[in-house]
């Protein structure tokens, strides 16, 4: 259950081309499980811009010198980010979190592959803590366009028993795509499930290198949405359901963690004429 | 009939503050259509879902009403995305009357509201004169049922020419079918787009056909066209303004419906964000008020607003809201009433 708080800044800081803000928010740290999300007001009470900023949540600290904190990884992409980025330690912060459906974890010790694209990274360190004490193996792949916007190696190499890293201009790593390393990765680790945060075309990718070997991957998605409380219907995204029927689900509530082979990845920005409710299947107007 | 008057009890726990707050005495209650409601403050079609979401934020049973998400018969997927597009003060939306279809809502949705002691405004959308009946019939009978809201001016349809709410013919056709299905002693609302070039005229016909109030206003016809893609930003192409930026517009309705039609209960909606705008709707002449935009940036915010409300009647030496209704309209000379005079005996100007 989220709660609404109206947060305090701790810092603010770069990290790369993006930006990682820590908030006082009392009763949120202690909620929030890997990848979980926060809802971030943006631009004040009189602002213009009406709707939520969503960030997974990178880290919590449950009780610190300044009570719960949640951190959140964000890059400047408009004038709400802008905004967020310009805010300085003591300014107030209206969040709402965690939200969403968090990653599953194995009840067994397996060999966990975590691919990132970019800082879809963050929710994945601390999920690759609790995997670890639970006694998994973790290994991880971390992929961008280049080395300003790769994030979170210092964590992943802590914490994993390998790490491999892809650029798309070879600034870092070996040049190319998550993709490309990932299939050897999976049979070197012998990797029994994957977990993915990225770009949508990148977590595509995974799940079919995934399906392709028959390992279980679990994939948080990056959709727009206006609430991120599950009322507003602008998340949604086609996934085959439990009985094999494919909904416009939001990503939201029943998101933004999904086995990645349910959702119907060449179908994401269209109602499929199969979908239930189809408005083409004739049984709308 | 007075649904639950004991929820209009004075102090109320605003959790999203941690604090207890006093709201002053104030009699909030407001009647709409023969039905008293505990306060004039709803949600909006389409921006609570069922309610259960908000009540993740608030008790939602304490809110005049909950205005449920425009149901159609059968299941529904809605629009392609992307859905919404943000814009100075407001939003772009082409959300398509997603949902579960009436059976599927009923069972859940309707049966979760009644459960939790809420007044349900069910909105219902059809895409014919006959699939309004047969949503208003299926209401029969239904427990935490408090009101019927007719959605015949959503934008989101695939052929603009379907929008009832463009044509008075057409808008008294829906209504006058929903009232002869429809349970007795529910009121049953219209729902107004601001899209016409007379919303008096569309009003009259809906009211003629036997509306027992009217629901002011729905969205905006908008368009929003992405530079980065140059290309809509809508799937949809199209879709419904709503939020702060349509404020002045939906309280211009609201005056001139309540001009045209004083007897006519109305429930206004259009960009409330705060109890100040709540209060702005009353005094053109609604009877309650319908927060929606707002909520998807602040899940508390009815509550909220519920609270500011009464603050702000407080603060102005007013013990009703059924004080205010309308009182913009009242004679430059008319003296503002400091005890409890009833809004009855001011005079409304018919302007014809």
């Amino acid at each position: 259950m989220p709660v609404q708080v109206q947060g305090e800044v701790l810092s603010v800081r770069k990290v790369g081309a993006y930006n990682a803000m820590t908030v006082v928010a009392p009763g949120m740290a202690e909620l929030t499980r890997p990848g979980h999300f926060v809802a971030v007001q943006v631009g004040g009470p009189e602002s213009s811009m009406l709707l939520r900023r969503a960030f997974a949540i990178y880290d919590v600290k449950e009780r610190g010198v300044y009570g719960g904190t949640v951190e959140f990884i964000f890059s400047v992409h408009g004038k709400g980010t802008a905004w967020l980025a310009a805010r300085r330690p003591q300014d107030k912060l209206d969040l709402v979190g965690p939200l969403g459906k968090p990653f599953r974890l194995p009840a067994e010790r397996v060999n966990a592959t975590l691919v990132g694209g970019g800082y879809g990274s963050a929710p994945l360190l601390p999920l690759a803590s609790s995997l670890r004490e639970r006694g998994c193996r973790v290994d991880f792949v971390l992929g961008a366009g280049d080395q300003h916007r790769l994030f979170g190696q210092l964590d992943a190499k802590r914490i994993a028993t390998s790490i491999e890293v892809t650029t798309d201009d070879g600034s870092q790593g070996r040049k190319g795509r998550v993709s490309d390393v990932l299939p050897e990765l999976l049979d070197r680790a012998a990797s029994d499930v994957v977990y993915a945060c990225g770009p949508m075309a990148m977590l595509k990718a995974v799940t079919e290198i995934c399906t392709a070997r028959g390992i279980p991957c679990q994939v948080a998605v990056e959709e727009s949405m206006a609430c991120g409380v599950g009322v507003c219907m602008t998340c949604v995204l086609p996934v085959v359901g439990d009985d094999g029927l494919t909904r416009m689900v939001r990503s939201c509530v029943e998101g933004p963690v999904f086995l990645g082979d349910r959702v119907r990845w060449d179908d994401v920005g269209t109602v499929p004429e199969d979908v239930v409710g189809s408005i083409t299947a004739g049984t709308g107007h | 009939m007075t649904l639950r008057p004991e929820l209009t009890k004075t102090e109320v726990t605003v959790r999203k503050r941690e604090e207890v707050f006093t709201r002053p005495d104030v009699d909030l209650t407001t009647r709409l259509g023969g039905v008293t409601f505990p306060n004039p403050v709803f949600t909006a079609s389409g921006c609570a879902a069922a309610g259960q979401e908000l009540d993740q934020f608030f008790d939602v049973s304490e809110l005049g009403g909950v205005v449920t998400k425009s149901i159609m018969l059968a299941p529904r997927s809605g629009r392609p995305t992307p859905r919404m597009a943000e814009t100075p003060s407001g939003m772009v939306n082409s959300i398509g009357l997603q949902g579960p279809g009436i059976d599927a809502f009923l069972d859940k949705d309707l049966a979760w509201l009644a459960q939790r002691g809420a007044r349900a405004v069910v909105s219902i959308a059809g895409g014919s004169v006959d699939e309004y009946a047969k949503l208003a019939a299926k209401l029969r009978g239904q427990k935490g049922l408090a009101m019927i809201e007719v959605n015949i001016s959503c934008p989101n349809v695939e052929d603009r020419g379907q929008v009832f709410a463009c044509d008075p013919v057409a808008s008294a056709a829906v209504v006058q079918a929903v009232k002869r299905a429809a349970p007795t002693g529910v009121p049953v609302f219209a729902k107004l787009s601001p899209d016409v070039t007379d919303i008096t005229e569309i009003a009259r016909a809906c009211v003629d056909a036997g509306a027992d109030g009217l629901s002011l206003i729905n969205t905006l016809l908008g368009m929003v066209i992405d530079t980065h893609t140059l290309r809509p930003a809508l799937g949809g192409v199209t879709g419904g303004l709503s939020g702060p930026a349509i404020r002045p517009v939906a309280v211009r309705c609201v005056w001139q419906v309540r001009q045209a039609l004083p007897e006519v209960p109305i429930l206004g909606m259009g960009g409330i964000r705060t109890g100040l705008d709540a209060l702005e709707f009353l005094l053109a002449g609604a009877n309650a008020v319908s927060v929606g935009t707002t909520v998807f940036g602040d899940p508390s915010a009815p509550i909220r607003i519920l609270d500011e409300l009464a603050v702000a009647l407080a603060e102005r030496g007013f013990g009703s809201v059924s004080e205010v209704v309308g009182l913009a309209h009242r004679p430059p000379d008319v003296h503002v009433p400091e005890g409890p005079d009833p809004v009855g005996d001011l005079v409304i100007e018919e302007d014809e």
